[in-house]
């Protein structure tokens, strides 16, 4: 045995591949299976301790071997399907980032003067500290929170920049798995596909919560609170600061009560997912609520924040992730854990969108203009809805009652069509969106509006 | 429920090195409270030292600590190519619509670098590459990979090396080994011990290897050991994963620095690469990096990318884009191209000069001790061999900040300060080690 791998270890590099293709011949490829279960073994090799020896065999066989093809990601695999379209109609429905009437992309007023003035000042390109930026640190507890809440005041805050919400969640949900092994995350059903990819990533246990009712198209507000009530005493609540993606349906203040209620009593602890602050009803206090309501209650709590959506610096991936501690003491011992965290996965943040976000904030002018828009932003994704709303009921003759998009809030709405009702919105009319019914508004123009109205009608009504 | 609050307290006892004291768990006081349990972490080797060196007032102090490049000023840079490219893009209208194109421009101009005439395998399709945050990302995408893979595999990590990839491969999951690499007493490559314990490991073993300017030793194998090196890791089927943060810096030349990457390639290895442009375009804070692994065909190299795409997506999902602009901009670029060239070589050169000036000053001050090591070393690193006091005394009486591993970063010194910095080392390491006698580590 010996003496053969010597003898093909000693072959040229570019012998032929035939021992391998013989050594791969003779053993079976088990089924790839994307299932994280622990107990079923590595999810993501179709083949187990075999490719080490067909590695051996043939020298130059990859070590990767066994990789599998990764699935597409749902919601950016949408988007590369759209840019293959060459149909006149097409509508691009997918990704949640802003287009203007026409359909373009569009970067703020705010920051291409933000992006100038740094250009004008020539600052250096060092290093940031772990935890980032400070004046940007700063600046976006602030907006989060209040200037003047309690919780900045006495310090209570442990902020991180992070990597826009992805990065933020991730860091937050490896400080879970540390600090809280065996912790569950409560995550809303439906929610953003990307949540579950953080917390089985991170090892971090998770469960779902009823939210979405599909008879109402709206809040299971029961559900709900049953399940929170019902989960392990001390877990993790994810919950969507506003603007709910994928859904679009929020509580209501009342309703937001009730829930802090119950995490209270459960002894739960709230983490909030802000990446539309600003973008739900157009005013950034607003949509801040939510969290100043559990924040003024005294609970400690996490929130990761973004700004990709309302500042439109999804490339530049800025976001912060907030802890608030019962303690100042405790928030610099947090706050050093985070850091610890974010060594060994990028060891600090990037400095551009940081640098913009300083500068928009910080300065009241800035500040101002940056209201302005984002009000103009939001205003047009209402209008959006509106118009969506007058079309289904003027072509939809079955008297439905479509009334739960006006009632939903955001980028996107929940349309209610089933699987197979969106993927007729694609084959048929070249309206790409995710398979579980969720559209962005934020991609739709008021004259497509009619176009996809007929569309939804037709896939309502005649694809079950 | 009062089974699953013992269970939880039982997993902080034996499962937590991080978890201090058990929270408390009586309901009444669960509201507030939760991080109780939290210890402040240590200050990070390199960066704190950055942190103690800000805090000291001392008119003469130095910081020596991070890797980072300095001017004869002591000041940080911006290089010309990268105004240039900045003002090329300033404002402009990039939006997340073209990250796709950018990206994937980056990763070409990257590996094309690093693989120098072997870069055809790019136009085949065998490498599966992806934009990282820089070194450090790059370097954990990749353990995660192997940790997805190859869950049993260790990493071997030289000894010694920069300290986060310790980190890295540990947050990772990924058991550690090391192979021995600094010499202490040559202050050079322990080439023979090198080389023996890639014999013994296991076949097919995972090892990271510096390709030129080593951090944080500065000692580099020569050409013929290289070669010696691949040839060994091709009979023990060995994977070679190269961490390249310093590709420019060592020689001065581009093309010399990535010879070893180049030499193993041609030896026909499938080899892993992290590459950054921190340090040599002076990107520091815009985090841009590369993750490249070489596959055998086109479609397994199409579903190695597609699953570090995937591992990327639960970290931060996508590379923050000015730093990619910027970066793929100057590389493909061919005049700006040959003007960051030019500037890598003035860094380079600043760094070889200091460092000739640093040996030479000592030379001067006399003593037993040889420096022939300062000259030795490549890069932005030197290692004196100091001892824990020697660095202690370095630190406290002459305010010089060197990470706690005895590593300096020589571009941190500079015309105005390289006197008293050969006059710091010379009373702490000849005092120290003339006196010959010590009496509970106090010197006579």
């Amino acid at each position: 045995m010996a003496s053969t791998m010597l003898s093909v270890a000693s072959a040229s590099p570019f012998a032929s591949l035939s021992p391998l293709e013989n050594v791969k011949g003779k053993l079976k490829l088990g089924s790839a299976s994307l299932s994280f279960n622990k107990a079923k073994g590595n999810p993501f090799i179709n083949a187990k301790s075999f490719c080490r020896i067909s590695m051996v065999a043939a020298v130059n066989a990859s070590r990767f071997e066994s990789v599998t093809m990764a699935p597409p990601d749902p919601i950016l695999g949408v988007s590369e399907a759209f840019r293959a379209d060459t149909h006149e109609s097409k509508l691009n429905l997918g990704v949640g980032a802003y287009r203007t009437e026409e359909l373009q992309p569009y970067v703020l007023d705010v920051v291409k003067k933000a992006e100038n003035l740094m250009v004008e000042r020539g600052e250096n390109k060092e290093y940031l500290p772990i935890e980032g930026l400070a004046a940007f640190n700063k600046v976006t507890a602030e907006l989060l929170f209040g200037a003047d809440n309690p919780v900045i005041k006495q310090q209570r805050v442990a902020t991180v920049q992070g990597l826009s919400g992805t990065g933020s969640l991730r860091l937050a949900a490896a400080l879970i798995e540390r600090y809280f092994p065996g912790a569950k995350v409560l995550i809303s059903s439906p929610t953003w596909g990307n949540h579950k990819n953080i917390f089985n990533d991170s090892r971090v246990p998770w469960s779902e919560y009823r939210y979405y009712d599909p008879k109402t198209v709206g809040l299971d507000f029961e559900g709900m609170i049953a399940d929170i009530k019902a989960a392990p005493e001390g877990s993790f609540v994810l919950l969507h600061g506003c603007a709910h993606n994928p859904t679009g349906i929020d509580p209501t203040p009342e309703q937001w009560e009730k829930i802090a209620n119950v995490i209270q009593a459960k002894s739960h602890i709230p983490f909030f997912d802000v990446a539309y602050q600003g973008f739900a009803s157009g005013s950034l206090d607003t949509d801040a609520a939510s969290v100043r309501l559990f924040t003024a209650r005294g609970m400690e709590l996490l929130v990761a924040q973004s700004y990709s959506k309302n500042l439109g610096l999804y490339a530049e991936r800025i976001g912060a992730i907030n802890v608030v501690c019962s303690s100042a003491d405790a928030a610099a011992r947090v706050k050093s854990q985070l850091k610890r965290l974010a060594r060994p996965m990028y060891s600090n943040p990037p400095i551009h969108g940081a640098r913009i976000v300083a500068n928009v904030v910080g300065d009241p002018a800035l500040f101002n203009e940056w209201k302005a828009e984002m009000e103009m932003m939001a205003g047009r994704i209402k209008n959006v809805r509106q118009k969506l709303y007058d079309s289904l009921s003027a072509k939809d003759k079955s008297g439905k009652d479509w009334s739960f998009i006006l009632k939903q809030i955001g980028m996107f709405s929940f349309t209610g069509l089933n699987i197979d009702q969106s993927a007729n919105m694609t084959s048929k009319w070249h309206v790409y969106m995710t398979k579980d019914g969720r559209i962005s508004l934020a991609g739709l123009s008021l004259a497509k509006c009619d176009y996809l109205a007929d569309a939804i009608v037709d896939s309502f009504h005649n694809v079950s | 429920m009062q089974q699953r609050i013992k269970i939880n307290i039982m997993r902080r006892f034996i499962g937590g090195r991080f978890a201090g004291s058990t929270r408390l768990m009586s309901t009444s006081s669960r509201a507030l409270g939760w991080w109780d349990h939290v210890k402040p972490a240590p200050k990070d080797p390199i960066i704190g030292v950055t942190e103690a060196f800000l805090a000291d007032t001392n008119p003469n102090k130095i910081n020596l600590g991070v890797g980072a490049y300095r001017d004869d000023e002591g000041k940080p840079v911006v290089l010309q190519c990268v105004r240039y490219a900045e003002s090329k893009i300033a404002g402009c209208e990039f939006l997340e619509s073209n990250a796709t194109e950018v990206g994937s421009k980056l990763v070409e101009e990257s590996v094309k670098l690093a693989y120098g005439k072997h870069a055809h395998l790019i136009k085949d399709g065998r490498v599966a590459g992806i934009q990282a945050l820089s070194g450090t990302s790059a370097c954990r995408l990749f353990a995660e990979l192997q940790r997805r893979f190859y869950p049993e595999s260790p990493i071997y990590l030289p000894d010694f090396t920069w300290s986060n990839h310790h980190n890295i491969w540990r947050d990772a999951q990924v058991p550690e080994r090391s192979f021995r690499y600094y010499h202490p007493i040559s202050k050079g490559l322990n080439f023979a011990a090198l080389m023996d314990d890639v014999k013994n490991a296991p076949d097919g073993s995972f090892f990271l290897l510096h390709p030129c300017a080593h951090n944080p030793t500065g000692v580099d194998p020569t050409e013929e050991q290289w070669r010696e090196i691949s040839n060994k890791f091709k009979v023990k089927n060995h994977f070679p994963f190269f961490d390249m943060a310093y590709q420019g810096f060592a020689s001065g030349d581009v093309d010399t620095d990535a010879l070893p990457i180049r030499i193993f390639l041609e030896d026909g290895h499938l080899i892993g690469c992290a590459q950054s442009f921190a340090k040599n375009m002076v990107l520091h804070g815009h985090r841009v990096g590369c993750l490249s692994v070489l596959c055998d065909d086109v479609k397994r190299a199409v579903a190695v990318k597609s699953q570090l795409q995937q591992i990327a997506r639960a970290i931060y999902s996508n590379p923050p884009v000015h730093g990619i602009l910027l970066v793929s901009t100057i590389l493909s670029d061919p005049q700006t191209k040959v003007l960051w060239f030019k500037e890598v070589k003035v860094m380079a050169n600043r760094i070889k000069q200091m460092r000739i000036t640093l040996r030479e000053t000592l030379e001067k001050l006399g003593g037993p001790l040889s420096w022939e090591h300062i000259t030795n070393q490549v890069g932005m690193f030197c290692f004196f061999g100091l001892t824990p006091d020697e660095i202690d005394r370095l630190v406290r009486e002459f305010h010089v900040y060197i990470t706690p591993d005895g590593r300096m970063s020589m571009a941190g010194v500079n015309t105005s300060n390289v006197n008293y910095l050969a006059n710091a080392i010379h009373e702490v390491m000849t005092y120290e080690r003339e006196a010959g006698t010590m009496i509970s580590g106090i010197s006579l």
